[in-house]
């Protein structure tokens, strides 16, 4: 079981690019793909961010400047599936992720079957209109309908990365164990197994240490059957820690250059 | 209801490796040699592709070797002649795998690095084959021989054994300066395996360029730990580990003939064991068709009766059995 890491940092919410969106400026997106893309990175996320005039132009212009530079899978992150699609288009390939659907009717009836005609994966959260659910129980119970819907529409199980929901331990500290048995639930739903993944940052938002809380975290999650997270991937020491995780679950074999091994896939 | 089916599903394959160049290739081989290429486990065709059959390498040496009268039937004229002996051996097998055993400096007459390649160059010259060339087994004479052989063979998309942990980077320069091949020996330790491979990587080789030898052991001295190693490197392979994706040499032929049993004479032989010459043949194919199971790419082979049933066993292996 190898692990999926997906570059957090193309978002418009980061300053940088932020101001590249606005002016339509490769530069400084395309020196993020490289980055990550050296880094290992397994996906890279693409969030136009909020200041984007334009977000379906937006979206389109991001994905093709990405593609130019780097052969990794994009993650489209968007709430406007109209720019998801547009993203999907300009791509052109299999093999993207569709970041993000909740457990919500009027949306899986809009995104799971254009993941389906397109071939892509979908990050699918925990969550419906009445909010994120605290107990393990009812995120894996939302996740049991992401995957029959999956079913539904046929997106193959594994093309399924649900995303239990972790929210900060400074404010909403009982989630973090919520989560971690919600994600040993995931994993013994169905035959392929979906993907699991977290926004990890988010663990540690507005902690003085925020590197050590996600780095923490993520080995703990590792542990409960995670897959994938939405991290920094540049965060060196997490990158460490995640490989070693890995490595001592015997998901890859040991030899002394593990660490470095793992940046390269 | 229809049944579906459950196969297993992989991301990865074994690495695809070429030995050997013919002429539009720059060489003066016959033909090449595919090695890899798996996307599933041993001979399980119907869950994934196997495209290059499993190759047999024929063993010769530039010496006389010490081995069991039973090979005397095939090889007593050519003993002495190694040209006319790999012209033998390209007729049993698919690779000739040229041992330089002569070159060993404890020996009175050892060979030198020069008199290694002259020889090479000559059986480049009177065979068709792609070809092996193993060097005497230390480290420094291994350097200074395959170094030679490496140029005297240009062109021809030969491997070079054996590079090791401690002593890679010499071998691997010969054989990046020349296009070569080249073997990677770990000694039955799935992590130095993994290790050497990004080592030799590293220094430059690219990934269809490296052959792995994991020292498998012979029928009943160790193979099912070969085997546990080899399964497990071929998983790790389909999984998506790269460095554990190279097609895998197994020495059948040499381990095998290690033990007691393929050798002993009938009057020494325990109840029960055969004809030693039945059972010498028997014992080698025993353990090439046991490391063919564990995911062998690659078999080197000592008798050519051996040769002969592991090419049958091979035959009736590959029938499709796809559904």
């Amino acid at each position: 079981m190898a692990f999926y890491m997906i570059g957090e940092r193309i978002n418009g919410m980061f300053k940088d690019i932020g101001e590249a969106v606005a002016k339509f400026d490769p530069k400084p997106i395309q020196e993020w793909a490289i980055k990550q893309t050296q880094a290992g990175a397994a996906y890279l996320d693409l969030n136009v961010g909020p200041t984007a005039a334009d977000r379906l132009k937006s979206m389109e212009w991001m994905a093709k400047i990405i593609s130019e530079v780097s052969d990794v899978p994009i993650a489209l992150d968007s709430t406007n599936y109209d720019a998801i699609e547009a993203g999907l288009i300009a791509i052109g390939k299999p093999g993207a992720l569709i970041n993000s659907c909740p457990n919500e009717r009027a949306k899986i009836e809009r995104v799971f079957p254009m993941a389906a005609k397109y071939g892509a994966g979908i990050v699918a959260l925990t969550m419906d209109k009445s909010g994120i659910p605290l107990n393990a129980d009812a995120r894996v119970a939302h996740a049991m309908e992401l995957v029959a819907a999956a079913d539904e529409f046929g997106v193959p199980t594994d093309s399924l990365f649900i995303d239990p929901l972790i929210l900060p331990c400074n404010v909403a500290q009982p989630h973090a164990p919520e989560v971690l048995e919600a994600l040993r639930q995931i994993r013994t739903l169905c035959d392929p197994a979906p993907h699991t993944t977290l926004g990890l940052s988010n663990v540690s938002q507005n902690t003085p240490d925020r590197s050590l809380v996600n780095r923490t975290y993520v080995v703990m999650a590792i542990c409960a059957g995670l897959d994938s997270a939405i991290i920094d991937v540049n965060d060196e020491t997490m990158v460490e820690a995640i490989a070693t995780a890995d490595m001592l679950l015997n998901h890859a074999i040991y030899c002394d250059s593990y660490v470095k091994v793992f940046k390269q896939r | 209801m229809p049944v579906d089916i459950i196969k297993e599903k992989f991301t990865g394959k074994v690495q695809e490796v070429v030995l050997g160049a013919t002429k539009e290739q720059g060489g003066t081989r016959a033909y090449t040699v595919k090695l890899g290429g798996s996307s599933t486990l041993p001979f399980l065709q119907f869950e994934g592709e196997i495209p290059n059959r499993p190759s047999i390498a024929i063993e010769i040496w530039d010496i006389k070797p010490d081995w069991s009268p039973s090979f005397d039937e095939y090889y007593a004229d050519v003993w002495d002649d190694p040209v006319a002996w790999a012209k033998k051996a390209e007729e049993y097998g698919d690779i000739i795998y040229l041992r330089l055993r002569g070159a060993d400096p404890e020996l009175e007459n050892s060979k030198s690095a020069d008199e290694c390649a002259k020889l090479v160059k000559k059986i480049l010259e009177n065979t068709g084959a792609p070809l092996i060339v193993e060097g005497p087994g230390f480290p420094d004479k291994d350097n200074e021989v395959l170094q030679a052989v490496a140029e005297a063979a240009a062109g021809e998309n030969i491997a070079l054994g054996v590079a090791e942990k401690d002593n890679y980077r010499s071998i691997a320069a010969a054989a990046m300066m020349g296009k070569h091949c080249i073997i990677g020996r770990s000694p039955v330790d799935i992590n130095i395996m993994k290790q050497l491979n990004i080592m030799i990587t590293e220094m430059g080789v690219p990934g269809d360029k490296i052959i792995s030898d994991p020292l498998t052991g012979g029928l009943g001295y160790g193979i099912e730990y070969s085997y546990s190693i080899m399964e497990r490197a071929r998983w790790g392979a389909l999984i998506g580990d790269k460095m554990m994706a190279l097609p895998v040499i197994c020495l059948a032929g040499p381990e095998a003939w290690r033990a007691k049993e393929p050798n002993a004479a009938n009057e020494d032989a325990g109840p029960g064991w055969g004809d030693q010459k039945e059972r010498g043949v028997i014992w080698e194919a025993m353990t090439a068709a046991a490391l063919l199971q564990a995911g062998g790419d690659l078999i080197l082979i000592r008798h050519p009766a051996a040769a002969q049933l592991i090419k049958k066993h091979l035959d009736a292996l590959l029938v499709s059995n796809k559904y």
